[in-house]
């Protein structure tokens, strides 16, 4: 019965999937409330919220591409590898996520009480029955405590990844790599859809994240811009993450070393550095970032088996457009495009450009790249052919 | 390996018609013998040794080309609906839009190699799938598909035919009256992929086809010569792009429905994966790579988990639940799976694909053979 539901619901979900276009926007987009009802508001007024919500809305999707554009231009940067299997390697995050939810409601069936005519059953999970309230908090917070289990996991696949696979590609040429990391990515994606179901999986963020926030009355603007809370959380953790990864190569030995082995890999090997060694826990490094980016993601849209493809495709024109190789870039990049994007998708602009806010990322791509082949901040001679 | 002569040319030529037209002979003792799997077997066929045009002699790795095969859809699809039920300007159509598109998008992206031409290809690929599916509803139909309809106008044959038997549904796609579906269709394909085999090899053997075979080896050393590239790598481009809406225009033929999924760069992966496991850069490869792959994937996806119980049901019963278990995760739903391992082997351990897997086999057994005479000859220095 139930099962026969969730299908008809996915098959909703999917069209939805489709009728939306463009796997940005087929996220369910925050609610932008706007009231019109108010006799203050003036047009001037509305504008502003607008442009503070797609402001916001730009920040949120920018912080989630920066994040995997970050771990992608990690991994180019120091292994000199196209990872076409890092969309993937978001995917498992999100579906760390998943396991950890289905394993702290693991559930036993308890006698209902609440119910009198006849024995009726309800699944409870162990964790109530252990722990009573603090059990039932556990589980409401199932999205950030799955972090912990989300970073030895998806370190642990990022170094299988590097030493079983991607070490034989170092020499080879892009397009072998490309390839490689492809069919790797299609493999995970079908051994999570083996294990997980085809269906998108509902992720509730916790209870008091689930509302949303007046942002209007803080910035002064009236009470009519509401965000949800924890699109703001997201973007909150995206950028503690991002400054963690640049201190941890800032102001660490180990950092310092990986920094000059992208520099000049040769010399810092001659040094007597084992710079190798080094270079494959960075790999597992940026595929604990991309993961911990689908983890926190879940609650914004419920993950299913593919959404690491849709996201590849636009991190990777983030890095491009960053500059390959540049950590700076591919963050500022991020940020930029997910900005640009969601300002495109207003109204105002998509009357005069119909369609711009489904190819706007595309084509400034196509723009830097023949105008600027390096990227807005690559390194001048990297990949510039 | 045959070194190219034009007899060995000619004989190829000669074998591989007749191998083609009788595919519905020598494919039935595996099942594969039926007229729609045929169909796709020659269509994507056509697709890959386009892309092999490209890929193979000039090293650029488009991931884009699905773009093709839909514009070559969506054209055909019009012509249908426009013109003719006839299925030589549906082709015609198809293939001139699907070049047109190509020298624009080709013109742009190979101002850039290697990785940015990958990804700039797919950018332009991913947004014609997102405009097909948004702004140009009109002309694509969106989501649903475009689909031909009881009034659609049909200038020429409502010209020529009259009311040819006027509402009797919508009439089949034609080949002077020959309809387009079952064994016709796959001749019209076959014999459409053989022309199509025949001018691949004819470039591959021209001053051209060399020319591309340069570019791969070495552009800068071409560029130093004082010699532009970029000519010759669009006309690969353009050619490899006629291809795709070749294939793209006989996939309305043989089924008149054209959606934007066919753009999705799914499909532009897919292609490159039939070339590399035939072998990129040979005349049969991709040929082979795109009958290998449509055929398991037709085979694969159709086992479910009763079948498999029956195929092990000589196991002992807790080892049959195991293997049928495990074996379960590659084959129906799990066809992916067996598609993404594939690509990942063949990748790491055959680069060239089946036909370097083939070359490698005849050399084991050719030296094995001729391993006396050419034990004296064999420590030649100068190498």
């Amino acid at each position: 019965m139930d099962r026969v539901t969730i299908r008809i619901r996915s098959t909703l979900v999917d069209d939805f999937r489709n009728k939306t276009m463009c796997p940005v926007v087929s996220e369910p987009s925050p609610v932008l409330a706007i009231s019109t009802g108010n006799i203050k508001t003036s047009s001037e007024i509305k504008n502003m919220d607008a442009l503070v919500l797609q402001l916001l809305n730009g920040l949120d999707k920018g912080g989630a591409y920066a994040l995997i554009a970050l771990g992608l231009t990690l991994i180019f940067g120091t292994l000199g590898v196209v990872n076409f299997a890092h969309g993937a390697l978001f995917m498992l995050g999100a579906f760390c996520a998943v396991a950890m939810k289905q394993l702290l409601t693991l559930s036993k069936l308890v006698k209902d009480e609440s119910i009198t005519f006849f024995d009726a059953f309800k699944e409870e999970p162990y964790l109530k029955i252990w722990f009573g309230d603090t059990g039932a908090v556990i589980i409401d917070y199932a999205v950030p405590i799955s972090i912990l289990l989300a970073i030895p996991i998806m370190l642990l696949i990022g170094l299988a990844l590097e030493r079983g696979l991607i070490r034989f590609f170092y020499k080879r040429t892009h397009a072998e790599q490309i390839l490689v990391t492809f069919g790797m990515a299609i493999v995970l994606q079908e051994i999570v859809k083996a294990m997980f179901g085809a269906n998108p999986v509902p992720m509730p963020p916790p209870e008091i994240f689930a509302g949303s926030a007046d942002i209007g009355s803080f910035l002064g603007l009236g009470n009519s811009v509401v965000y949800p809370w924890w699109r703001l959380v997201y973007l909150g953790f995206a950028g503690i993450v991002i400054a963690g990864v640049f201190s941890f190569l800032q102001f660490t030995t180990f950092g310092m070393v990986v920094r000059a082995g992208m520099q000049d890999r040769e010399t810092v090997g001659l040094l007597g550095i084992d710079i190798e060694r080094r270079f494959t826990i960075v790999f597992g490094l940026a595929a604990v970032v991309s993961g911990l980016a689908g983890v926190m993601y879940t609650p914004i849209v419920p993950p299913d088996y593919h959404m690491g493809m849709d996201f590849l495709v636009l991190s990777f024109v983030v890095v491009v457009v960053g500059g390959m190789g540049s950590l700076t870039g591919a963050v500022a990049a991020g940020f930029l495009l997910g900005i640009l994007q969601s300002f495109a998708s207003m109204n105002e602009i998509t009357s005069i450009l119909p369609g711009i806010d489904q190819i706007i990322i595309f084509l400034v791509a196509v723009v830097i790249l023949l105008v600027r082949p390096r990227g807005l901040m690559g390194r001048k001679g990297v990949m510039e052919s | 390996m045959i070194t190219a002569t034009p007899r060995n040319d000619l004989l190829l030529m000669v074998f591989f018609a007749i191998a083609i037209l009788t595919m519905p002979i020598w494919l039935s003792p595996i099942g594969a013998a039926y007229p729609d799997l045929l169909q796709r077997f020659a269509i994507y066929g056509i697709f890959a040794i386009g892309f092999n045009l490209l890929f193979g002699l000039t090293g650029y790795l488009s991931f884009g080309h699905a773009a093709f095969l839909g514009v070559g859809s969506y054209t055909a699809v019009w012509s249908f609906k426009l013109l003719s039920m006839s299925v030589i300007p549906a082709v015609l159509f198809g293939v001139i839009t699907s070049g047109l598109f190509a020298i624009v998008i080709g013109y742009i992206s190979l101002r850039r190699s290697g990785i940015y031409f990958s990804i700039l290809t797919l950018a332009f690929a991913q947004m014609s799938y997102n405009l097909a599916y948004s702004v140009l509803t009109p002309i694509t139909n969106g989501e649903t598909g475009l689909q031909l309809a009881q009034e659609d106008p049909r200038v020429f044959d409502n010209l020529f035919g009259g009311a040819m038997e006027s509402g009797t549904g919508i009439p089949p796609t034609n080949l002077f009256g020959m309809e387009m579906s079952g064994y016709p269709g796959f001749y019209f394909c076959a014999v459409l992929m053989i022309i199509g085999f025949y001018i691949s090899m004819r470039i591959t053997r021209s001053p051209f086809g060399m020319m591309l075979k340069a570019v791969k080896s070495n552009q800068n050393r071409m560029s130093y010569t004082g010699l532009n590239t970029r000519p010759y790598t669009l006309a690969a481009f353009v050619i490899s792009g006629m291809y795709a809406g070749l294939a793209g225009s006989l996939l309305a033929v043989t089924d008149p429905l054209a959606g934007a999924e066919r753009m999705q760069w799914t499909a532009s992966g897919e292609v490159v994966l039939m070339t590399i496991l035939g072998g990129v850069g040979t005349l049969m490869g991709p040929v082979i790579g795109a009958g290998v792959i449509k055929y398991f994937e037709n085979i694969f996806s159709a086992f479910n988990d009763d079948a498999l119980h029956e195929i092990f049901s000589f196991l002992p019963d807790v080892l049959q639940d195991g293997v049928v278990a495990v074996v379960g995760l590659f084959v129906g739903e799990g066809w992916h799976l067996t598609l993404g391992a594939l690509f990942v082997i063949v990748v790491v351990f055959l680069p060239g694909g089946i036909m370097e897997g083939i070359s490698r086999l005849s050399r084991i057994f050719s030296q094995k053979k001729a391993e006396e005479p050419t034990v004296k000859t064999r420590t030649q220095p100068g190498e």
